[in-house]
């Protein structure tokens, strides 16, 4: 068979295709027809031809096969050390097949090398980090994504994701009016608590433009709420876009850059639209890399950066509390053991690691905060990272993955996590539902939000009613 | 014999070993593309040549990078094996004496002590490096006969030349041409092999380092702690 009625090589681009493919529970038939997906040679040939060019094809062929990376991936590290692991290894053999034959590969290999791009990699990049030679695997499977993906040997949820992105331009089905309305909803209820509180959408000229991940008006809209407290005590002038405001990218997962130009570029219209003086982002990792670091390049901006200064959410926070805009209660601090994720997205790649520290400086007692070992850039990823955790096929990998994770946090001795990132929050939940280790795990927000001062005029006045 | 081996075909070698890695290098930056690889070269040159030079400098130097420090066996080996490989053709009395008479260029040299030392050095950290090779299982499942003939390419002008110097088993004749043909070998084999590490190092470890410098952090003024 060619290609099947849901595993093909097209995106999903309607509404329509979306509800069938999602019909599919656990992708049982997509799956079943990928058995038997043709390989388009001469469109791999094509594709290899345009896009792979001498960074790529120079670190496939510069290897010195030294096995430096190998301790350098948590994924070897917990499958005990099994050489299969090793990312030079996993990279040869699938992508440095592909280019050796010049895309003559057929379908049992395609579907083995999705199983390593997907479950095998997560793109931490930190391979990259140990190379003599900075050979990046992490670059090169997101790059071998894209080639798998281009030939529907992509994990189903994936295809579901990126298909999410094109119809709805949101990871999930979250359309501009449900936006609207949860950000409404979440105004009205903060407001007994909050008087005055707004969230105001589509305010022209403001000096923060705010963005979110979709699942949290779809599964965490207190997270919204959250978000809107801390612009309100910071006395922040603010905005939510009324479109453009999803920030995330399965696309970036699933290899879909077509459907990562169309994402990004959106919510680059919306900052166009309403000329905030900066973005703020939630706590989420990749939506800070799909249109922070990489989204430029994806929308073809020369410089690489945003159309206007573009902040992480923990950029964002750091500013307010050195400035004195959010107030820490001293006796509220943070008095017990606690450590911090270092997210590869914007600690290894983008080199936030102090600003997340800066952080912690403000609201943990001296003497609690501990760190992993290893930490900062060096750090090792959740687990569940590159859309490990969404995938329900890697399962049992994903949870394995999780081990690294795991005895780091035990190293530290401490109960409390805390995550600024949607996706190692995640694995970091997971991680304590598979191993029951007793810890807690959290984002900033709801912890700032317990321990701020509360400025008198901001405070409900109902005693006097 | 000895006359072609060290005329024309020295030339050759020579031309084929510059020439082959101009090649490289002129045809991996002219693939470089900004937005495939996603790296703003042009625009952010500044942030990208610091950027390289952090990447480069940290790597150079032995212990100098997290991934050195994490392997010191290894890192040691390394360093060994490469200082002699890169001192011992260039600074060797017998080896600028050639280009003194031919081309009436000269340049310090080393004292033959020192060379021969060196030489010891290189070769030992050779077999260091093949052991780790075969002992390790992450090593070994990357490993082809490739890797060991390369091993073998490189290390050659050094066992041979060794010979020839100190006259072991007698013949200087042999082990001098063996030695030339065996140095023109590896000459050779760089431009085309995993050898053109020569100037590909140089290229990678930059261009990650740019990657780094430009989008992946240096903008914001905490740079990669390699
Ligand atoms: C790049 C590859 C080469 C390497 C690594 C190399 C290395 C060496 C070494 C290690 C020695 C012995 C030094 C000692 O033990 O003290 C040596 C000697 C020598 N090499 Fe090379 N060589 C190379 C290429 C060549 C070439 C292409 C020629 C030919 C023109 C050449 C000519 C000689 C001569 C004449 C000696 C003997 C020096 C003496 O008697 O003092 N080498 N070389
Ligand atoms: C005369 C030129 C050179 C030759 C023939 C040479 C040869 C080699 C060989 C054979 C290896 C593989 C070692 C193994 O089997 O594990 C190697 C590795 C390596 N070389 Fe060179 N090398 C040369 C110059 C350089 C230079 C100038 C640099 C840059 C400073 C360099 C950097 C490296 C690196 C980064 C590795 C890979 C990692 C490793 O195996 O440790 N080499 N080289
Ligand atoms: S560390 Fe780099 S050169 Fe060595 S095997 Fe891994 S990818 Fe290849
Ligand atoms: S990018 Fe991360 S997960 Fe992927 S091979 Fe490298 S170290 Fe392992
Ligand atoms: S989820 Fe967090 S730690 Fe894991 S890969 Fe993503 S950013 Fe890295």
């Amino acid at each position: 068979m060619p290609e099947g009625k849901l595993c093909n090589r097209t995106p999903v681009n309607t509404q329509e295709d979306l509800e069938t493919l999602l019909a599919d529970k656990g992708g049982k038939q997509y799956y079943a027809e990928m058995l038997e997906l043709d390989v388009d040679k001469a469109k791999l040939a094509t594709s290899l031809k345009n896009t792979c060019k001498s960074r790529i094809r120079t670190w496939l062929e510069i290897c010195a096969h030294c096995g430096l990376c190998a301790d350098s991936c948590f994924l070897y590290l917990c499958n005990n050390r099994d050489p299969k692991q090793v990312p030079a290894y996993k990279i040869q053999s699938t992508l440095g097949e592909i280019v050796k034959r010049n895309g003559d590969v057929d379908n049992e290999f395609m579907r083995h090398a999705m199983e390593v791009s997907w479950s095998q990699c997560t793109c931490c990049n930190r391979c990259g980090q140990y190379c003599p030679y900075g050979i990046d695997m992490g670059v090169m499977f997101s790059y071998t994504r894209g080639l798998l993906y281009s030939q529907g040997f992509v994990p189903w949820e994936l295809k579901i994701g990126s298909g999410m992105h094109r119809v709805f331009k949101a990871q999930m089905n979250v359309t501009d009016e449900d936006w609207t309305e949860t950000c409404e909803w979440m105004a009205e209820e903060a407001q007994d608590e909050w008087p005055g509180l707004e969230i105001p959408i589509d305010k022209e000229n403001a000096d923060v433009m705010y963005t979110v991940n979709a699942r949290e008006p779809k599964h965490y809209p207190e997270d919204i709420s959250e978000a809107a407290v801390l612009f309100h005590v910071a006395g922040e002038n603010w905005t939510v876009p009324s479109s453009g405001w999803e920030q995330t990218s399965l696309s970036l997962f699933a290899g879909d850059w077509e459907a990562c130009k169309m994402q990004v570029e959106h919510v680059y219209s919306a900052i166009e639209r309403l000329n905030p003086k900066c973005a703020v982002g939630t706590e989420c990792g990749h939506a800070h890399r799909a249109t922070v670091i990489e989204g430029p390049y994806w929308a073809g901006r020369t410089d690489g950066l945003p159309p206007k200064p573009y902040l992480h959410y923990t950029e964002w926070l750091a500013q307010a509390l050195r400035t004195g805009k959010i107030k820490i209660d001293p006796a509220k601090k943070i008095k017990q053991l606690v450590t911090l994720q270092d997210s590869c997205n914007y600690i290894r790649n983008y080199g936030l690691k102090e600003i997340t520290r800066e952080i912690l400086s403000y609201i943990v007692e001296p003497g609690y905060f501990v760190e992993m070992s290893p930490n900062k850039e060096h750090n090792y990823c959740c687990g569940g990272g590159g859309g490990f955790n969404g995938v329900g096929m890697f399962r049992p990998q994903r949870n394995r993955a999780l081990m690294v994770k795991r005895d780091q946090i035990l190293a530290t001795g401490a109960k409390l996590v805390i995550a600024p990132c949607h996706n190692c929050w995640d694995a970091i939940r997971d991680l304590e539902e598979e191993f029951k280790i007793g810890i807690k795990w959290s984002f900033l927000k709801p912890l700032i939000i317990h321990m701020m001062i509360v400025p008198e005029h901001l405070k409900p006045q109902e005693e006097e009613e | 014999m000895y006359a072609l081996i060290t005329g024309p075909l020295l030339w050759l070698t020579f031309a084929v070993f510059f020439g082959g890695l101009a090649w490289r290098v002129y045809t991996y930056i002219k693939g470089l593309d900004w937005k495939l690889d996603r790296v703003a070269y042009a625009t952010q040159r500044e942030a990208g040549i610091r950027g390289a030079l952090r990447s480069i400098a940290a790597w150079i130097v032995p212990f100098g990078s997290q991934g050195w420090r994490v392997k010191p066996i290894f890192t040691i080996l390394f360093f060994c094996f490469h200082i002699g490989l890169v001192v011992v053709p260039i600074f060797l009395a017998g080896h600028a004496v050639i280009f003194k008479m031919r081309f009436g260029i000269g340049w310090p040299t080393i004292p033959m002590a020192l060379a021969d030392a060196l030489t010891i050095i290189m070769i030992g950290a050779g077999v260091g490096i093949l052991i780790r090779r075969v002992a390790l299982p992450e090593v070994r499942i990357v490993t082809s006969l490739y890797d060991y003939l390369l091993l073998v390419i490189t290390v050659a002008p050094f066992v041979t030349g060794f010979m020839a110097v100190h006259q072991i088993g007698a013949d200087y004749e042999f082990w001098l041409l063996a030695h030339v043909l065996t140095g023109e070998i590896m000459l050779l084999a760089v431009p085309f092999t995993k050898l053109f590490h020569v100037v590909g190092f140089f290229l990678s470890r930059g261009q990650l380092g740019m990657d780094y410098g430009i989008k992946r952090g240096g903008l914001k003024g905490s740079p990669m702690a390699w």
